[in-house]
């Protein structure tokens, strides 16, 4: 608790003490027969001894109010209830004027230490800005601000300190918690050579990292700047709430002046009693109960429970607009490679080879080795073992075939079928996907290597996953060959595909898309932020996944996924349907029960105790609802499904 | 020209409301408020002494909201 809060919450024990020590003392006193004979100065004196808790508990409230009159800002709460409870008190309602006071106390003060407990909350996990950093210079490291570390210059990060600025391991090992970065659960491991995001924990052994940006083009301060920023889109609820609540409060304000004034006058001309007080009451009931504060309150903080919810879960969202409109998606486009596919090519097999696999690939990668294509790549990525260049003589590479070299002094060709042709050697075409790779050793056919971009395994739960949250179409784009694309496409379980597409190509799609789908429903398109930053800024909701690192696409997205996961674009449509489901339950609830007790109140068989529940009750009901939304997508986030299967 | 200062603030509505007044502060180009973070973003217009918007802010935020504190 805050100092503030603690002086609320003794304020509230000092009233609450006073005021069962009135109620005894004059319990006592009345039965003693010591007070006076006359009614008026009894209640006088009741209602000067009341004054005391009164003004304890709600001077501040009082002091707001006027200040609001001064600066013109009349109608808010704190009006509401400074004229609800002096006009209690007028009537001679005494304890109901303190109680106002003292509950509508209790209620804010709830309200505060909710806020502040999930802001902890969220902050305590996004706290993934580095104090400092260890500088290493000839040899002596320095502590000093991240800031000021240039560009290129080596630093240390010992076991459990955080790596402050994106770099390359130069020396040592160790494994890196990243958490807080992307809600993953696993370790990675890292080793000299490999890049590092700033933000992730250093769990085991000490490395030495080249900085390869300042500290201000750092991951780490690109996500921080992305989330305090976060709030400055509003969403058309929020602004819907604001809007109300200009509206509704001066209309329940002229309504309970009517309530007050309008009966007794009507009774007045009719030729009855008019029965002021019993009205003025009536209309002090009314101001409590529509006090507008549930409503106030708890859509914002929904929606800043439901962010900071989903950040935690590595899931970042712009404003409250994109998780109002995320949770109306119906049509997910996506991007095959890197969203979908690892986006890195590997070996899926190897076929009518004569000779042991092994050998084969040995063979292919003796000859590939020194090539930096992405194919050869990945050919010598899939043998294992130390390759010894030196079996290798007479290399020429053909260009647009392939290779021809000699390895321990037998021919081998490694190349595409027209490497085959222009050699004249029969050759088995692959019925397969993917990238073809035949080889030829010894003049004769040897059978060919498949080389694929491997589907990631999350993606077909990923898909199934959508489609249980709601999405009616997912549709995937991307820039390959038709035949890989149906392929992927039916081991996902995608709606439709579309392959070939250029860049342009995707922004056409998705306007198409844009154009055939009803207002009301939303369409998303996924990337992995490379070359499509057009299609993330066209679609409704652009979202960016595996964003780290990748600046282009922390700025054209919307919603960016810290990982490269495909099952949080479920876990993200999920948790905004349930933050927007939470938002709709508050609005209907308060006014549900304030619009009741209204008209109780106004027939007069609601009295001023009903008014306080159905103002500060649904005020911590909403509340306690609103901060659900902190758990934004518990149950589904990777994480956890990975947690269950162990 | 932005600059970002630290917040005190209670409830979200009020934060939403101290951004309001600071957007119609003279000076004030535009202004965002981070309820989580309690940080307040002020874009400045061009040329102006920001010391002295942000003495404008103060108050038009005080207007609205008594509680709220700007650190400056």
């Amino acid at each position: 608790m805050t100092k503030k809060q603690k002086k609320v919450l003794i304020r509230i024990i000092v009233t609450t003490v006073l005021v069962i020590a009135l109620e005894i003392l004059f319990h006592i006193l009345e039965k003693n027969g010591i007070l006076p004979e006359n009614e008026r100065t009894t209640t006088f004196i009741k209602v000067g001894s009341y004054l005391i808790p009164y003004l304890l508990i709600g001077y501040d409230i009082l002091k707001k109010a006027g200040k609001g009159i001064l600066n013109r800002q009349v109608l808010d709460e704190n009006f509401l209830m400074a004229v609800a409870t002096i006009g209690a008190f007028a009537l001679g309602e005494y304890r109901e004027g303190v109680a106002v006071m003292l509950f509508y106390q209790i209620g804010e003060l709830f309200q505060s230490y909710a806020v502040g407990k999930s802001r902890r909350n969220i902050s305590d996990l996004m706290d993934i800005k580095p104090d400092y950093a260890n500088l290493l210079t000839d040899g002596n490291v320095e502590k000093t601000d991240p800031e000021n570390v240039p560009a290129g210059s080596l630093i240390v990060a010992y076991p459990g300190e955080k790596i402050p600025i994106d770099g390359f391991v130069e020396e040592g090992s160790s494994t890196l918690h990243t958490a807080a970065l992307t809600g993953e659960s696993v370790p990675r491991e890292v080793g000299k050579g490999e890049e590092v995001i700033s933000g992730c924990v250093n769990l085991s052994g000490i490395l030495t990292i080249r900085t390869t940006k300042e500290f201000g083009e750092s991951t780490v301060a690109k996500i921080l700047d992305l989330v305090e920023n976060a709030g400055s889109r509003k969403s058309r609820s929020e602004n819907f709430i604001s809007k109300f609540a200009r509206i509704y409060t001066p209309a329940v304000c002229i309504g309970a002046l009517a309530l007050a004034l309008l009966p007794p006058l009507v009774r007045l001309f009719m030729g009855m009693e008019a029965q002021f007080s019993d009205w003025i009451y009536r209309g002090l009931t009314f101001l409590v109960i529509s006090c507008p504060c549930a409503l106030v309150i708890s859509i914002p903080l929904t929606f800043f429970a439901g962010i900071g919810g989903a950040s935690r879960d590595g899931i970042l969202i712009k404003g409250s607009n994109f998780l109002e409109a995320l949770s109306k998606v119906k049509y997910v486009l996506f991007d095959k490679t890197g969203t979908v596919t690892q986006g890195v090519f590997e070996v899926v097999g190897i076929h009518h080879s004569e000779m042991e696999e092994k050998k084969l690939l040995e063979y292919a990668a003796l000859v590939e080795g020194r090539s930096t294509h992405p194919i050869a790549k990945s050919i010598v990525r899939a043998h294992d073992g130390a390759l010894d260049f030196d079996r290798v003589s007479d290399l020429t590479e053909i260009s647009g075939h392939g290779i021809r070299a000699r390895v321990d002094g037998i021919p081998v060709a490694v190349g595409n079928a027209r490497l085959m042709d222009s050699m004249g050697i029969p050759f088995i075409a692959c019925h397969h996907p993917g990238t073809i790779v035949h080889m030829a050793i010894d003049g004769a056919y040897a059978g060919h290597i498949l080389i694929a971009d491997i589907v990631k395994p999350q993606a077909a739960e990923a898909m199934s996953l959508m489609k249980a949250a709601g999405v009616k179409k997912a549709v995937m784009l991307t820039g390959d060959t038709a035949a890989v694309a149906e392929s992927v496409s039916r081991e996902l379980g995608a709606d439709a595909y579309y392959s070939d597409l250029l860049p342009a190509d995707k922004v056409t799609k998705v306007e198409e898309y844009l154009a055939s789908k009803s207002q009301d429903s939303m369409l998303a398109f996924v990337g992995d932020g490379i070359n499509d930053a057009p299609v993330l800024t066209r679609a409704d909701i652009g979202i960016a996944m595996g964003a780290l690192g990748s600046d282009a696409a922390i700025e054209a997205a919307d919603v960016v996924l810290m990982d490269d996961d495909p099952v949080k674009i479920a876990t993200a449509i999920r948790g905004a349907g349930k933050c927007m489901r939470i938002v709709y339950e508050n609005i209907v609830f308060a006014l549900l029960v304030k619009g009741i007790c209204l008209v109780l109140g106004a027939l007069g068989i609601a009295n001023m105790w009903i008014a306080i529940f159905a103002d500060v009750g649904v005020m911590v009901l909403a509340v306690l609802n609103a901060i659900r939304a902190l758990r934004f997508g518990g149950a589904l986030s990777a994480a956890t499904v990975r947690k269950a299967g162990e | 020209m932005k600059k970002t200062y630290k917040i005190e603030v209670d409830c979200a509505n009020c934060a939403n409301k101290m951004e309001d007044a600071a957007k119609k502060t003279e000076g004030v180009a535009d202004c965002t408020v981070n309820f989580m973070a309690l940080k307040m973003t002020v874009d400045f217009a061009e040329g102006v002494d920001e010391k002295a918007v942000m003495k404008d802010v103060v108050k038009n935020c005080k207007k609205v909201e008594d509680d709220c504190e700007i650190l400056l």
